[in-house]
């Protein structure tokens, strides 16, 4: 088995994950949070950048995913719906640099504490071991 | 204004490989409203290009940067900012800039980062339209602000080729038949005689067919 740990960069909605991170770190783990996921929180997706998202992996990130509000019941109206079309461009731009474009996605969930949240950042990390490290890294060069 | 639309990134990589150090210019000109080469976009493919040679194990500088405008000299003269720190420029304007640059940067190799499309206009958020051919020779005031030669496939000057059907255009059916529209709008406007009136054969030289254009002006030249 390999011993490669990815390193994700997750962002998210303060709605979406203000319950779950209520107990802060300790409380993730003790949730199942997989430690290769570092949070960055934020007041609505529809504030991130297509160039911040691009930057996590400038700065080294495996993997790159975004959680917002359901499409439909944004707390700013179209914030998430925003978000996931910077993801969208994001996973063309990967495939256009021929890297895997799942690299980066886009979860929209609902507010509250759920285990959806911390089921998603589980999927992500099992699917960047399994993909293994970014060639965005420059390593295997 | 001009629409332009970002070349395929890997059309971009490939002109650029040879270079290490590369400055992406914008313009905050017509290339920034249509967001296809303003600051957003620079930063955006300045990051697009150090992934990209990272994933290919190259070595690059890439510097970013956004002029007033890449059709003035005066604003041009502004890329003495980033002296020595390029060997390459990827400019993001309009096809003007690049031209601007070449013509005023003898010794500097200018690359076209976009595909300059149309004169046009934002018909809805994301979407923009052609409206003008900038043919030199405006036909407006016959067609009720409607361009025909723009905005019909033919760019036709008496009337509807006959292969329009519903309102739309038979070589692009998702697009309105422009002289449809014409005549809709002169009807409205109580002006349809207008399109009893057989425009004549037309001289295409304003519209570029006679070479390169140009405009000069002594009132404003010291």
């Amino acid at each position: 088995m390999s011993d490669f740990i990815p390193t994700i960069r997750a962002f998210c909605c303060h709605y979406t994950s203000q319950q779950t991170c209520a107990e802060g770190t300790e409380g993730l783990k003790q949730d199942g949070f997989p430690e290769s996921v570092s949070l960055f929180r934020v007041p609505c997706t529809g504030k991130i950048q297509v160039s911040a998202l691009l930057q996590a992996f400038e700065d080294g990130a495996d993997a790159v995913y975004v959680v917002g509000c359901p499409a439909d019941s944004c707390h700013n109206v179209k914030g998430s719906q925003r978000a996931a079309k910077r993801v969208l461009a994001v996973k063309q731009a990967l495939s256009e640099l021929d890297v895997e474009p799942e690299r980066i996605e886009m979860f929209h969930l609902e507010r509250g504490f759920h285990p959806e949240f911390v089921t998603v950042a589980r999927e992500m990390d099992k699917k960047i071991q399994k993909l293994g490290p970014s060639p965005l890294k420059g390593e295997a060069a | 204004m001009i629409i332009a639309e970002r070349k395929p990134l890997s059309e971009i990589v490939a002109m650029t490989r040879d270079h290490k150090k590369i400055l992406v210019l914008g313009c905050r000109g017509c290339v920034t409203v249509c967001s296809a080469g303003g600051e957003r976009e620079v930063e955006l493919l300045a990051s697009l290009i150090r992934l990209g040679a990272k994933k290919d194990g190259r070595k690059i500088e890439v510097q970013e940067g956004t002029l007033v405008r890449q059709c003035d000299k005066e604003y041009v003269d502004g890329l003495d900012d980033w002296k020595g720190k390029y060997d390459a420029i990827v400019s993001m304007a309009c096809g003007v800039g690049v031209n601007f640059i070449a013509n005023l940067r003898p010794t500097t190799m200018v690359y076209p980062a976009v595909n300059t499309t149309f004169y046009g206009g934002s018909a809805d958020q994301g979407v923009w339209t052609e409206q003008c051919a900038g043919c030199g020779n405006c036909v407006l005031h016959l067609t009720g602000g409607l361009c025909p030669v723009a905005r019909c496939a033919k760019s036709l000057m008496n009337g509807p080729c006959g292969g329009s059907q519903n309102a739309k255009c038979e070589i692009h059916p998702e697009v309105d038949c422009v002289w449809q529209l014409i005549h809709d709008r002169l009807e409205r406007l109580d002006r349809k005689e207008q399109m009893l009136e057989v425009a004549p054969i037309r001289d295409w030289r304003p519209a570029g067919h006679g070479g390169p254009r140009k405009t000069t002006r002594d009132d404003l030249s010291v």
